[in-house]
């Protein structure tokens, strides 16, 4: 089974060996990848019909809202706290960050990026909300609460004090360049790290 | 009657050993009547303890031998199910303080002879713990692959978990509860005055008389299980429908089919069930709150099952055991780090929806039973 690209990334990132909470885990894709490489992964997932699926292939899932459950998980709980395409879509997702970087003392964070030529286009020549391949829902029922751009989130961390360890950019399901990126990633994943 | 209950033979163990009690008492010895399925492999290392609830007993996956109904959780258990016999040895002991076969109120008095009735002292889950592992300690048996239960089953494989955290290595609980509520405790008591007021109740003492109280058991049972549905599933059932009559009578007749279906539950439970028991058997579960001896903190029940993996499963529309208590312990043991998995559940059935027809607890129940095999 071919993991989604910003997965492959992260499973690939992850250290052997070490704990990790993926916060919005879906039906566990990632947490069987990262099993398979001797990762203790555990899971926070909202939706009852993942969390069953999750647990019926054999992983540690636990039914929750990452807007409210991350507080039941102790100080430094895990090495890596996983969040991917999960943090436009909750309510505070300053405070996500700084729950994260408690439970672990780093995070990955993956988002659509909301400044990228497409999403730019639609909205100068438009003047529509966009619906693209990544944001592929109508403004009146998309999950994605908070938009975000490549910049907006630099400058989250930056003012939290949090360090940026590495950022991978993707455009289409393929790596893209640093350069440019606020017009040319689809797709953000930071490894962000305690100041 | 309670006493042809009593003619039934089971398959069972005297064990010649003291069971210290949580009350202080002592049992100088223990009977534990039990049934297993399936083989258990060479290092004994598939082995699942199935823990049953108030009024079931060990006939987990075979025929009632008072009823002759498929057992309690036939659906769950047997080759090719969730809980599959093909791999796994099952073992399902009937409680201590029980009825079928296990050290109860009905055992006899040492010196005696006699039936004990009320002198039997007061057990705990814990208690009843206790004597399951002493089987499995006559069995051979050190560590399980599992413990699974639903209900007060799952109260016992909590403290299973917390009593002995080296023995198993993944425990499964379904709608259940680290503790009693003030409302399962009111249910509980309402059961047992409803027995203890019946004439035919005798203080305990009518294992030897023609008469016994059928009539206090059957409205303990009538009230009960009320609360092992939901409003929905009643309403869906019954609604106002009226049991074989166009008009009301105008009496007290069971005019209604909820009423009649209630009495009938209410009686055939009495065919099945002795009438100490479910006393003795209510008490344990009330008296039931795992933090209690931790300074009320959950979590420190837990401090030695940090490698034990637990899956808990609560039901939407199950009140008695409401999603909060099973979130309660979820919470408690993220504190200590164990491996948690949790999930809330929709299903029609109320609190008896473990027992019933909800693929999606098949599923979690087989893919748990799996993954502590690696």
């Amino acid at each position: 089974m071919k993991l989604r690209p910003d997965l492959a990334i992260i499973a690939d990132a992850v250290p052997a060996g070490t704990r990790v909470l993926d916060v919005g885990c879906g039906d566990g894709e990632l947490m069987v990848a990262l099993g398979d490489k001797g990762i203790d992964a555990r899971g926070l997932e909202i939706d009852a019909a993942n969390v069953t699926t999750a647990i019926a292939r054999g992983q540690s899932v636990v039914q929750g809202d990452a807007n409210r459950d991350l507080a039941d998980y102790p100080d430094d709980a895990f090495d890596y706290a996983i969040l991917s395409q999960t943090l436009q879509t909750t309510e505070r997702p300053d405070r996500v960050v700084d729950e994260l970087l408690r439970i672990a003392p780093r995070a990955f964070v993956s988002f659509p990026n909301f400044a990228h030529w497409r999403v730019r286009l639609a909205l100068l020549w438009n003047g529509r909300m966009p619906v693209t391949r990544l944001l592929p829902v109508a403004w009146y029922e998309t999950p994605n609460i908070h938009h975000v751009t490549v910049s907006d989130f630099r400058d989250l961390v930056r003012a939290r004090g949090i360090r940026v360890e590495r950022v991978w950019h993707l455009s289409g399901d393929k790596p893209t360049s640093d350069a440019a990126a606020s017009w040319r990633a689809e797709h953000a994943i930071f490894l962000i790290a305690r100041g | 009657m309670a006493s042809r209950l009593h003619e039934i033979q089971h398959q069972s163990v005297t064990i010649q050993a003291p069971l210290p009690l949580d009350s202080g008492q002592v049992l100088p010895s223990v009977t534990i009547a039990w049934q297993s399925y399936g083989a258990l492999n060479a290092d004994k290392s598939n082995a699942v303890l199935i823990c049953h609830a108030l009024t079931g007993d060990q006939y987990v996956a075979s025929d009632h031998p008072a009823t002759g109904k498929p057992g309690w959780w036939a659906r769950m258990v047997g080759p090719g199910k969730p809980i599959d016999t093909d791999h796994f040895h099952v073992i399902c002991a009937n409680v201590l303080g029980s009825c079928m076969g296990s050290s109860g109120p009905a055992s006899p008095d040492a010196a005696t002879g006699a039936p004990l009735g009320m002198a039997f002292p007061v057990i705990t889950i814990a208690d009843m713990v206790r004597a399951q592992a002493m089987l499995l300690g006559h069995l051979g048996i050190e560590r399980l692959h599992a413990v699974v239960g639903g209900s007060m089953g799952g109260m016992q494989v909590l403290a299973w978990a917390s009593a002995y955290p080296e023995r198993l290595a993944s425990a499964i609980v379904i709608a259940s509860a680290a503790r009693h509520s003030a409302q399962n405790i009111a249910f509980h008591e309402v059961g047992r005055q409803a027995i203890m007021a019946d004439p035919d109740w005798q203080d305990g003492l009518y294992y030897g008389s023609a008469r016994a109280p059928t009539k206090g058991l059957a409205v303990a049972r009538m009230a009960a299980h009320i609360t092992y549905l939901s409003e929905a599933g009643l309403t869906e059932k019954f609604g106002r429908r009226l049991q074989a009559r166009d008009i009301k009578s105008f009496g007290f007749d069971a005019d209604f089919q909820v009423e009649s279906y209630l009495r009938h539950q209410g009686l055939a439970f009495t065919d099945r069930f002795d009438a100490n028991a479910y006393l003795y058997i209510t008490r344990a579960m009330d008296y039931f709150d795992l933090g209690e001896p931790h300074d009320g903190r959950l979590a420190g029940a837990f401090a030695g099952a940090k490698d034990v993996r637990f899956t808990l499963v609560s039901f939407d529309t199950d009140w008695l055991y409401p999603t909060a208590e099973s979130r309660r312990i979820v919470q408690a043991l993220q504190s200590v780090g164990a491996a948690a998995s949790f999930v809330e559940l929709s299903a029609p059935f109320g609190h008896d929806s473990f027992l019933l027809d909800v693929p999606a607890l098949d599923r979690i129940v087989a893919g748990a039973l799996r993954t502590g095999a690696r």
